[in-house]
């Protein structure tokens, strides 16, 4: 099948993008963009470490088309960070050990970012509900929401 | 001249993972972000039989989709084995033994073309008769699955202690049971991956996931006809192991038979279901376990046979009795101790080495049995344990020597912190009332190496310390990242010895044509064997600066020190020097110029196993008692555990963030262990092979955790400090089930307690309960 051009703005800036009807947002981002932070997993959006923000609401960027992405807004975990400082949810996760691997990061980060746009400050079960979709398989989440929690705090 | 610079310490501090704030904002490339110029990708075709004749291989189809530049079949290699007893080529040829089996690996331009390809693979089958159940394998007559290996018996271990017999006559209870513990997997979020790639001399570089680079290319060579120094290690940054990359396994040989025939890098991946499906399994048991005690509480004798299901070819899950009789014949005062076991081939997946190696096995029949035990007698399971604690100085059957021993002051303080025996004796009189939920507590304890283990000819590893110009320090160790963070303890250490900031600091681990000889990653002994690798190379160092020092200001060496980048007087910290300025008049000295460059290699004091597996494998050991509090929804059987409480002999504490990090991370692999994680084989079919059906803990289960560290510094350790990262998967498990059996009387010697198994078994006990009356 031909491609289909697609226009779309990604971290903040506008991007042409020629994409196959069947090519997901995840793989577009990681093959054709060179955005590798959104990490492929399992692929069928049980995971969440390919998070990202679409037009302020997060998605598995494994289950979305790329096509459907023409003339909307993508946020990945390489467009936080707005200085040479790491954006607050991203330090938040180096300084309170919520990584190991780091594999799931990416997507923690994302949901993170969504989660405290929502919520603001969030309950400990809003963080629980709110991070469920995204497995870690390493830290046992506690850091993680302590994270969530000092990012929070602003 | 300025300031005195007061002494401080870093060791127990919390230090943040130098390599964390790259994974934070993505931009840290994992091998599976990898691309070299003119890659190529690679996927491998499976048996879909558990066994059969492989009667053809039709690749012409295959062959012919536009983009595909190599496929390999097992005529195409040496079909010399990889794993442990080196039963397993790479590619199978003629016979398939198990759904997992490999038969064709196909290279090409891009993953579309591939997938094709391997679709369009034809191969014609002839079903053999396949065994699932070990016990059938061995029984006479059954299918031999491998040439040289009549009975179907793989490896077994046999450790005798004592006389189990008259032991027996000496008891007044003796326990006889059957546990069957089950089949789990690692879950690594980054997918198997690896990229072989040849340079024109024809020396290979491997990028790949191993945690042990340099046994891996002694490991890897033969299947490949290449001599061991021609491969080079390259370990980019992985998502996840756990043990799941200790061995070769056949992917990664395959991957270098296609990079050989097209002359290209090639990039061979795994689908998350190849990860659940094709990947090492933690290994499954049937353990026939008895146990004597006197009426006075005293263990009288322990005697267990273990049969384990092989699988179709052999990794390291079929070593893990090792460790099982360790604990089995180890742990607490057992004074006769028998452990026998058989691994027997089947046409299953096969296991591998898994975080707590066989203790969260043993550990899960052991530390029930104890409670069954105390039952036995009327005691309560914290007095029984008490008294059959080891102290100081005891040595075990195998002679694991317990120079130190924090057993008993684990139970006590976890006892006491949770108010254990009040909170038991409540809950078990609540059992029978009425009320859909029942609360139980549950207490568990293990011990495991804690200084390495001496399994292979060397437990060593070895460190490389350069200083520049500037006082910033490159450290070289052997010891793999794989998101443990031994990158930040390491940092820690050296800065410790050298008094320059963390920051100053720069590992290099990730080459093995640049880091000295480790073992791996495995057996919790990285900070212990690294740790100390690195004090002794950075104290090489601080001693060379001191000398230095002293030469150049006519202080002697002894009362010198070295503090906040300068070398500074040991009573007063008034700062005689700066380091890096010393570092450069040392190095533009003209004829007597000297760079401080040194190195060390660590082997620890222990001793390899000898005849009737007896020997001090480790040079520490270590102690843990958790205790876990969970309530029983008796309607649904869902276990909800509430809280772990975990106490640890850890020697002392480095990396305060680290060390808390990996309990909480290894309690999670306990916890799914002991209540949702489980494969669904039918068939030798994996039938779960996903996130949604394979259930993994996320984040609304995770329990409230709370830590109480026993600190005594170990005299071996760095810093004091012991290996500490398995006994947190090694305890939960038999904790929750005891507290299962607090809350509602019924045991599991069946892990895990799923909702369907807990529901199943209070509906029985109701049954019985009504046909008795």
């Amino acid at each position: 099948m031909s491609e289909v051009n697609i226009t779309l703005t990604v971290n903040g800036e506008k991007r042409h993008v020629s994409v196959a009807p069947g090519l997901s947002v995840l793989n577009m981002l990681r093959d054709k963009l060179d955005l590798t932070g959104a990490k492929l997993v399992c692929g069928e959006g049980e995971c969440g470490a390919c998070t990202v923000i679409v037009d302020g609401t997060s998605v598995n960027s494994c289950l979305m088309y790329a096509v459907e992405l023409d003339g909307r807004e993508v946020t990945t975990v390489e467009g936080l960070q707005t200085s040479e400082k790491l954006d607050p949810v991203q330090q938040a996760f180096v300084d309170k050990g919520a990584i190991q691997c780091g594999y799931c990061t990416p997507g923690m980060v994302m949901q993170t970012t969504h989660l405290l746009k929502q919520t603001g400050k969030p309950t400990e079960e809003q963080i629980r509900r709110g991070l469920e979709g995204n497995v870690c398989r390493c830290t046992g989440y506690t850091k993680i929401f302590e994270a969530v929690n000092q990012a929070a705090e602003g | 001249m300025s300031e005195a610079i007061e002494k401080t310490t870093l060791i127990g501090k919390s230090i943040t993972k130098p390599d964390a704030p790259d994974k934070s904002n993505g931009r840290t490339r994992y091998i599976n972000d990898m691309v070299l110029p003119r890659m190529l990708v690679a996927k491998i075709k499976r048996s879909d039989r558990a066994h059969a004749k492989v009667l053809s291989i039709d690749t012409s189809k295959a062959a012919a989709v536009p983009g595909i530049q190599a496929i390999v079949t097992a005529d195409d290699t040496p079909m010399v084995g990889v794993g442990v007893t080196k039963d397993n080529p790479p590619l199978k040829k003629d016979i398939v033994l198990s759904m997992r089996d490999e038969l064709v690996a196909v290279a090409g331009e891009t993953e579309e073309a591939v997938d094709k390809a391997l679709a369009l693979i034809e191969i014609e089958y002839e079903d053999l008769p396949a065994i699932f159940d070990p016990a059938e394998a061995l029984e006479e007559g059954a299918h031999q699955m491998h040439d040289d290996k009549p009975g179907n018996l793989s490896l077994g271990y046999q450790t005798v202690h004592g006389d189990i017999k008259q032991a027996e006559k000496n008891s007044d209870h003796v326990l006889d049971e059957v546990y069957d513990v089950h089949y789990v997997t690692h879950v690594c979020m980054g997918p198997g991956c690896v990229i072989a790639d040849f340079d024109t001399h024809g020396k290979l570089t491997m990028y790949t996931q191993t945690q042990y680079p340099y046994n891996y290319k002694m490991d890897l060579a033969p299947s490949l006809g290449m001599h061991p120094g021609d491969i080079r290690v390259i370990q980019p940054p992985v998502g996840g192991a756990f043990g799941s990359k200790l061995d070769v396994y056949p992917f990664e040989p395959i991957a270098v038979f296609l990079a050989k025939k097209t002359r290209r890098p090639v990039k061979l991946f795994f689908s998350r279901e190849e990860e659940f499906s094709a990947s090492p399994t933690r290994q499954p048991a049937r353990f026939h376990i008895r146990a004597g005690v006197k009426n006075d509480g005293t263990l009288t004798f322990r005697d267990v046979d273990a049969l384990l299901n092989n699988g179709s070819h052999t990794s390291w899950g079929a070593t893990t009795p090792f460790v099982m009789m360790r604990t089995f014949t180890g742990h607490f005062r057992v004074p006769d101790v028998e452990f026998r076991s058989r691994a027997a081939y089947t046409n299953m997946p096969y296991a591998g080495s898994f975080r707590g190696y066989g203790n969260v096995q043993a550990t899960y029949v052991t530390a029930t049995v104890m409670d069954k035990l105390a039952e036995a007698v009327n005691m309560d399971p914290i007095s029984f344990r008490l008294m059959n604690a080891q102290k100081a100085g005891e040595v075990t059957p195998q002679n694991s020597k317990l120079e130190e021993c924090f057993l008993g002051e684990c139970i006590e303080t976890v006892a006491e912190k949770t108010n254990f025996l009040e909170q038991y004796n409540a809950f078990k009189a609540e059992q029978d009332s009425p009320g859909r939920y029942k609360k139980g507590i549950g207490i568990a304890t293990s011990f495991h190496n804690a200084g390495g283990a001496k399994i292979h000819k060397s437990d060593g590893c070895g460190t490389v310390i350069m200083l520049d110009d500037y006082a910033r320090a490159t450290v070289i160790t052997g010891a793999s990242e794989i998101g443990q963070g031994i990158d930040a303890v390491l940092t820690q250490i050296v800065a410790e010895e050298l008094g320059i900031p963390t920051e100053s600091i720069t590992l290099v681990n990730n080459d093995s044509a640049i880091g000295p000889w480790d073992v791996g990653v495995h057996a919790s002994r990285t900070t212990f064997i690294a740790g100390n690798s690195a004090k002794r190379a950075a104290r090489k160092a601080r001693d060379q600066i001191l000398d230095a020092a002293a030469q150049r200001s006519n202080v002697a060496a002894e009362e010198l020190d070295l503090r906040g980048g300068s070398v500074v007087q040991n009573d007063n910290g008034v700062p005689v020097m700066k380091i890096d300025s010393l570092l450069r008049k040392m190095h533009f000295a003209g004829e007597d110029a000297e760079l401080v460059i040194t190195h060390d290699y660590y082997e620890p004091p222990s001793e390899p196993e000898g005849d009737n597996h007896v020997g001090d494998i480790s040079a520490a050991y270590s102690h843990g008692a958790y205790v876990a509090e969970v309530t029983v929804d008796t309607w649904t059987g869902v276990v909800k555990l509430n809280k772990m409480t975990a106490v640890q002999d850890v020697g002392r504490v480095v990396n305060k963030l680290g060390i808390e990090g990996q309990m909480e991370g290894g309690i999670a692999f306990g916890i799914g262990y002991g209540l949702t994680e489980e494969m669904i084989i039918e068939d030798g079919e994996v039938k779960n092979p996903n996130f949604r059906d394979y259930k993994v803990m996320t984040a609304p289960e995770a329990p409230e955790l709370e830590f109480h560290f026993i600190e005594n510094d170990d005299p071996d350790g760095p810093f004091g400090a012991k290996g500490i990262a398995e006994l947190p998967t090694i305890i939960p498990a038999p904790a929750i089930a005891n507290a299962v059996y607090n809350a509602i009387g019924i045991r599991f010697n069946n892990p895990p307690l799923t909702p369907e198994k807990v529901a199943r078994a209070i509906v029985e006990k109701q049954a019985a309960k009504v046909a008795a009356e």
